[in-house]
C-alpha cells in the first residue's frame, strides 16, 4: 500500500467525517431540523394566548409537569444550539480562509438577501435566544415576572415596547434564516430531487413567514391592547 | 466602440497587484479576448506589457479562459465562456472591471491568469475510472439506462473552468466536484469506485482550502455548461453515505 494510500486509511478510520466540510454541514442540517420543528411547536405553543389565561398557563403546566422529560428535550435543544454554532463558526472561519483576496467588484446574480446574511441572522437570533430566555423562562430580564403565570408574564412582558420591538426585529431575523435554512438542510443532506426542490423552496418560504407572522402577531396585539 | 476597461495587473505570484485603467477602440463583432488582443496589441506598440490571460480554444470547450467582468465570472451572458462572449453585449462607453478568480485554492500566477492545478489534484485523488486495457469493449456490452446517460452527460458537460469557485462567496468546489461525481457515479463503470472516490475528492478539496457549500446558488448562474446545483445535493448524499458504508480494502499477506 503506498504511503499516500495509508494516511488515508488511518485517517478514514477518525474524524473524517466532521473534518470534512459536507460533514459539517450535514450536522448543521440535522440539527437545524430540531430547532426548526421546535419553532414550530413553540410558536403553536405562543398562539395559546389568544384563548386566555387558563388554556396557556395550564399548557405551560402540562410542559413542566414532567422534569424528566423536560430537561431531555432542553438537553437536546442545547446540544443542537452548540452543535449548530460550532460548526457554523468554523465553516465560516474556513470560508474566510478560502478567499484571502476579495474582489474589487462583486456581484450577486442568483442568490437570496436571507441565504447570504445566514451568519448575521445567525448571531442575532442567538443573542435574542439568550435574552428570550433570561426574560419569559427564567425572569431576570423581566420587570414583574411571577412564575408559572405564563399569560401575566406575556402580556406584562410586552407592554414594554422596547421588549416587544426586541422581539418582532428577532422575529422577522428568524424568518430570514428559516427562508434559506429551510430548504437549504435537504439539500446539504442530499435529500434533494428536481422533482420536489421548487415545492421545497416555497415549504420553506411559506413555514418561515408563517412562523414569523404566528409569533409577531402576539406582541403586536398586546401594543394594540387586543390582549390585555 | 470605444471601452474603458479597469484590469487587475500582478506582475507575478510574488508581488502585489492593482486596477489599472485602460481604454480601447473594438468593434461589436469582435469576441472579448479579440477585444484584449487589441488591447494588447496597443499596450505591446507602446513597449508595455501586455495582459495576461488565459485562454487555448476559443470556442468555449476547454475551460483555459475565464475572469469576472464587472464582478460576474465569465461576464453577463449566461452560459457562456468568456472566449464566447462577444462584444455585441456590450455598449460604447461601458466600463467593465476584469479580475481573476479569487480563492485561496487559485494563486494568481499574473495579471488574470491563476493556478487551477487545485483541481487537477482533486481529479487525480479520485475523478477517474479505472479500467483494464487492451482492445475497446463491445459498443453496447453494458446497458445504461438512458436517463442516467443523459444525465451523466450533462455533469459531464463541466469543463473545469473554475467559474463556480470565482462566483461562490465562500470559494466552494463543490460544483465543479458535484459534476464529476454525478458523471462517473451515474454510470457503471463508476461503481466499483464510486464511494472511494467521493471520499477523497471531497478531502482533497478540503485540503486544498475550498470553502464549503452554503447552497447559495451564485455558482450554478455563472457556469458556463449549465452544471446544477442538484449535482451538489447527489455528491452531499454519496458523501453521507460512503462516510457510513464505506469499508477499507484489508491488506493482506504477500500484498504490496
Amino acid at each position: 500500500m503506498s504511503a499516500a494510500a495509508s494516511t488515508f486509511a488511518q485517517k478514514a478510520q477518525s474524524h473524517r467525517f466532521y473534518d470534512s466540510t459536507i460533514g459539517k454541514k450535514a450536522v448543521m442540517a440535522v440539527t437545524g431540523a430540531i430547532l426548526f420543528g421546535f419553532v414550530v411547536v413553540h410558536m403553536l405553543g405562543n398562539l395559546q394566548v389568544y384563548f386566555g389565561p387558563e388554556k396557556i398557563n395550564a399548557y405551560g403546566e402540562l410542559l413542566h409537569s414532567s422534569p424528566g422529560l423536560l430537561w431531555t428535550a432542553r438537553l437536546i435543544l442545547l446540544t443542537s444550539v452548540v452543535l449548530h454554532i460550532v460548526a457554523a463558526l468554523q465553516l465560516a472561519a474556513l470560508n474566510k480562509k478560502a478567499r484571502p483576496v476579495g474582489y474589487v467588484r462583486k456581484k450577486n446574480i442568483a442568490s437570496t438577501y436571507a441565504s447570504r446574511t445566514m451568519l448575521v441572522s445567525g448571531p442575532i437570533i442567538f443573542f435574542f435566544l439568550v435574552y428570550h430566555l433570561l426574560h419569559f423562562t427564567t425572569g431576570q430580564a423581566h420587570p414583574n415576572f411571577r412564575a408559572g403565570d405564563v399569560y401575566h408574564n406575556v402580556i406584562a412582558g410586552f407592554q414594554q415596547p422596547a421588549a416587544s420591538i426586541a422581539y418582532i426585529v428577532a422575529m422577522i431575523l428568524l424568518v430570514n434564516h428559516l427562508h434559506h435554512g429551510v430548504w437549504s438542510m435537504f439539500q446539504s443532506l442530499g435529500l434533494n430531487h428536481p422533482r420536489y426542490m421548487p415545492w421545497l423552496r416555497r415549504f420553506s418560504a411559506a413555514a418561515a413567514i408563517l412562523i414569523g407572522v404566528g409569533n409577531i402577531s402576539i406582541p403586536v396585539s398586546v401594543l394594540a391592547g387586543l390582549l390585555q | 466602440m470605444k471601452l474603458i476597461l479597469h484590469i487587475w495587473r500582478q506582475k507575478n505570484q510574488a508581488s502585489p497587484g492593482k486596477m489599472v485603467r485602460y481604454e480601447v477602440e473594438a468593434n461589436e463583432h469582435m469576441s472579448f479576448l479579440e477585444m484584449l488582443d487589441v488591447l494588447n496589441e496597443n499596450l505591446i506598440a507602446k513597449g508595455e506589457e501586455p495582459v495576461a490571460f488565459d485562454h487555448d480554444c476559443r470556442e468555449g470547450i476547454c475551460g483555459s479562459c475565464g475572469f469576472m467582468i464587472n464582478g460576474v465570472a465569465h461576464g453577463p451572458l449566461p452560459n457562456t465562456t468568456v472566449c464566447q462572449l462577444h462584444m455585441r453585449h456590450f455598449k460604447s462607453g461601458d466600463e467593465l472591471y476584469l479580475e481573476p478568480w479569487r480563492a485561496a485554492a487559485f494563486p494568481v500566477i499574473k495579471d488574470l491568469v491563476v493556478d487551477r492545478s487545485a483541481f487537477d489534484r482533486i481529479i487525480a485523488a479520485g475523478g477517474y475510472i479505472s479500467v483494464a486495457t487492451g482492445s475497446a469493449p463491445d459498443g453496447n456490452a453494458i446497458p445504461v439506462r438512458k436517463q442516467d446517460a443523459d444525465l451523466a452527460m450533462d455533469a459531464a458537460q463541466c469543463i473545469g473552468c473554475g467559474a463556480c469557485v470565482a462566483a461562490c462567496p465562500n470559494a466552494s468546489a463543490s460544483l465543479f466536484m458535484a459534476a464529476k461525481i454525478t458523471h462517473l457515479g451515474l454510470l457503471p463503470q463508476g461503481q466499483p469506485e464510486r464511494k472511494e472516490r467521493v471520499l477523497k475528492m471531497v478531502a482533497a478539496a478540503n485540503r486544498e482550502l475550498f470553502g464549503s457549500c452554503t447552497n447559495i446558488g451564485e455558482c450554478e448562474a455563472v457556469c458556463p455548461k449549465g452544471i446544477r446545483m442538484e449535482f451538489i445535493g447527489r455528491m452531499n448524499r454519496d458523501y453521507l453515505n460512503a462516510s457510513f458504508t464505506y469499508q477499507e480494502e484489508k491488506e493482506m499477506a504477500g500484498v504490496g
